[in-house]
């Protein structure tokens, strides 16, 4: 395998499967505070065993989501020396804060997660809140290098050397804000949907009567979560198009398959990318125009104002485009017709259940599309117009075997971690915890 | 003292807790899979027990470390990532199969045969990861990245042993019962001897094969800094022979220090010997600053989240 081309697998590869993990690890800890909260406030036993269901899952995966972010940190520079020679000076800044996010995060999940007899049930409760605000703050961080990568800032090329360096303006390069706001919400929709769905499939496999209530109750919340954040996620899609046709012209023409630049553009869906054109795909006449300018009259710069070489792979970044948009409509009709049931108080339907236990895998599409869209959207760049991801690998040897190496212990560990959430999910219910006695402790 | 020399010491400062603190962890699990003798399951429940709560946050003490050095030092940590690749790359995958092995034995402690398997992948990466981590500071040291030279390897192996002692003696304190204990103050004792013995290894093939090391391992701030080690482990053997656990915890956190700044100052303020000192590498001083600032502002967070954790874990719960 071509030295790039292996990097990039591996890279890939390790990034598809953190952001699961790192997706999940920035949702769940709400929900598990949601659950424990009703339980201190109801004290319904349903709650609690919620909250401790979802905490054993909360556990496996942020382990895992703690070691695979590992692997992306080392491979930042095992992988792309280059890049980080070039890069590390510029946007250390959000990593080094990400650092002691990540770092308050882990102290309390310890705490959390081992500390139901140690603390009081009301410490316990808010002992997850720190893990709520530096799971998404540390998410926010990561991505604002990403943001970075996509338009770099901050920084002066004088004869190919970086001067005149400022790591503050480097942390906020213009596409910042939409970055961050979308990956958040990218978290809380596959967390909401993810759990929902769980639950949804374990009522339509049956369950006993004494987790009935339990399923239902966890349904209820994650499906409020995702409720909430799918159409902000709508809301700041929709800005990042008009963005990213202003900021970042290639990729956006990418993502749309558009490759002359037009007037009255209009939106293709699907199709069948070739080189130059774009056939057979579904259009909306003018849509796109009116998507970035409100207006149908406007110009939208196409591929072929982009030099060839500096052009992305059409084809992939446009499938996952779509895929994302298709999933993540799908996954607003599913929050859309599951309002609607419960505003009206109606029971919940077999085949609305049906639907949301399909919207955990949806979720799960939706994110690792968007993330193709961003990742191969900047091709063949790794920091947008600074460097290309061909001059950015590294020289040593093996990088192949890595590769195969890692992908094999992916599929270990994620086929563990599958088994091990499943054997959670239906392992018999715990104890009730003990009354809280202070004097215990000294 | 300059923005260079404070971020310096920032890395310097999370390279060393992560030797104590992760070194502990990593030592827990070489005594998971040591474990023998009639409370051996007992033995791995005060393991489990001791690190459970605690690894990914002390986990996280690499990352900064990690961050730091190419935040603040990047042309060198490019090229100790290429020349490097290798040893690096498997410590990395030491630290996924440690953490991935650790949560899932726990998780599957009702079904003999994969606990077993998993306890036996906990055990093994928790010798690849210190192993390999202490192979690339050896090959460092060389200034050749020569990791597969006797000498990084058998720093490796003294970053195994060293891992060993500090949990054993960590682990006294851990344990409930006096047996158990008794367990522990012998696993103390004889690692304390092996590190000596292992740690005298390195020494001796530097002075074969890399004289320029050799020379600077007898220089000033190194000499002390070794005979401060080695009395330290004299210190630990006391204080675990008086049954003062805490006392036989302070010297062996101390004698990871003393054992780190012999390493520092045999090699300061080069990075890499020969090819970067730490001015050379250094980021600019606009990234050094804002390292610094990050540091401090995150510190006002970190540091009573850090103690709140040990006081839940380790201090309260012993009574």
């Amino acid at each position: 395998m071509d030295q790039v081309l292996a990097a990039r697998a591996q890279m890939g590869t390790s990034l598809a499967f953190h952001i699961v993990f790192a997706a999940l690890g920035v949702g769940l800890p709400l929900l598990v505070f949601v659950a424990e909260g009703l339980w201190l406030r109801t004290k319904r036993r349903a709650y609690y065993d919620l909250a401790r269901t979802w905490a054993k899952g909360m556990a496996i995966l942020f382990a895992v989501g703690a070691i695979s972010g590992t692997v992306l940190a080392f491979e930042l520079g095992l992988l792309w020396p280059v890049f980080m020679r070039y890069a590390g000076g510029i946007i250390g800044l959000p990593f080094s804060l990400e650092g002691f996010a990540f770092f308050v995060e882990a102290i309390f999940i310890g705490i959390y997660l081992y500390g139901w007899d140690r603390l009081s049930p009301r410490a316990h409760w808010l002992s997850a809140l720190p893990i709520i605000v530096s799971g998404a703050i540390s998410a926010a961080f990561v991505t604002l290098a990403n943001a970075w990568m996509n338009m770099p800032a901050g920084f002066r090329l004088d004869h190919g050397k970086v001067v005149d360096v400022d790591p503050v303006a480097a942390m906020f390069s213009a596409p910042w804000l939409v970055e961050d706001l979308h990956a958040t919400l990218a978290a809380y929709v596959m967390t909401g949907f993810g759990a929902a769905a769980v639950c949804a499939f374990a009522l339509l496999r049956g369950q006993a009567q004494d987790r009935v209530e339990q399923v239902r109750a966890g349904l209820t919340i994650a499906m409020v979560v995702a409720t909430v954040a799918i159409p902000l996620q709508w809301i700041v899609g929709d800005v990042i198009a008009r963005f990213d046709a202003q900021q970042e012209p290639a990729k956006f023409a990418a993502l749309e398959a558009v490759w002359t630049t037009q007037r009255h553009a209009p939106i293709t869906i699907g199709g069948i990318v070739g080189d130059g054109q774009t056939r057979y795909g579904i259009e909306i006449p003018s849509a796109l125009s009116l998507l970035v300018a409100f207006d149908p009259n406007a110009e939208v710069r196409g591929l072929d104002r982009v030099a060839r070489d500096d052009r992305p792979p059409v084809a992939l970044v446009h499938y996952s485009f779509d895929t994302m948009v298709g999933s993540a409509s799908l996954l607003l009709l599913i929050a859309l017709a599951w309002s609607i049931v419960v505003l009206r108080k109606r029971a919940l339907g077999r085949r609305l259940v049906a639907g949301i236990a399909l919207s955990g895998p949806l979720a799960l599409i939706a994110l690792e599309a968007g993330w193709f869209v961003t990742e191969f959207g900047r091709q063949p760049w790794i920091a947008h117009g600074l460097l290309r991801t061909s001059d950015a690998v590294t020289s040593a040897p093996g990088i192949a075997v890595q590769f195969y190496g890692f992908s094999a212990l992916y599929v270990i560990l994620a086929a563990t971690c599958w088994w091990l959430l499943r054997r959670v999910g239906t392992a018999p219910r715990a104890a009730e915890r003990q009354p809280f006695v202070p004097e215990s402790l000294p | 003292m300059s923005a260079l020399a404070l971020a310096a010491g920032v890395a310097v400062a999370a390279l060393t807790l992560y030797a104590v603190f992760g070194g502990a962890d990593f030592g827990g699990g070489v005594w998971d899979l040591l474990a023998s003798g009639p409370r051996r399951a007992r033995q791995r429940d005060a393991i489990t027990n001791a690190i459970g709560p605690v690894w990914e946050a002390n986990h996280v003490w690499l990352i900064f470390a990690w961050v730091a050095l190419f935040t603040c030092f990047p042309p060198a940590y490019a090229d100790v990532c290429t020349y490097l690749n290798a040893p690096l790359t498997l410590a990395l995958l030491g630290i996924v199969l440690r953490g991935a092995a650790f949560v899932f034995r726990n998780y599957t402690s009702d079904n003999a045969m994969l606990a077993r398997t998993w306890s036996v992948v906990f055990g093994a990466a928790s010798l690849i990861a210190p192993f390999f981590l202490g192979d690339t500071i050896g090959a460092l040291a060389t200034g050749r990245y020569a990791w597969t030279s006797p000498f990084a390897l058998a720093v490796g192996l003294f970053n195994v042993t060293l891992c060993a002692q500090v949990a054993a003696v960590f682990l006294i304190a851990e344990a409930r019962d006096s047996a158990l204990r008794d367990d522990f103050r012998r696993s103390a004792i004889s690692a304390t001897a092996a590190v000596w013995i292992v740690g005298l290894v390195p020494v001796l093939l530097a002075r074969e094969a890399e004289p320029r090391l050799f020379a600077a391992l007898l220089g000033p701030t190194a000499r002390t800094a070794i005979v401060l080690a080695v009395l330290l482990g004299l210190a630990v053997m006391l204080m675990v022979a008086l049954r003062n656990a805490r006392g036989a915890r302070i010297a062996v956190a101390a004698e990871v220090v003393a054992v780190l700044a012999g390493w520092f100052g045999a090699q300061a303020p080069e990075l890499v010997p020969g090819r970067w000192t730490l001015a050379s590498a250094a980021a600019p001083p606009a990234t050094l600053a804002a390292f610094l600032v990050a540091v401090a502002g995150g510190a006002v967070v970190l540091v009573p989240s850090l103690i709140y954790l040990f006081a839940v874990f380790k201090i309260r719960a012993r009574g």
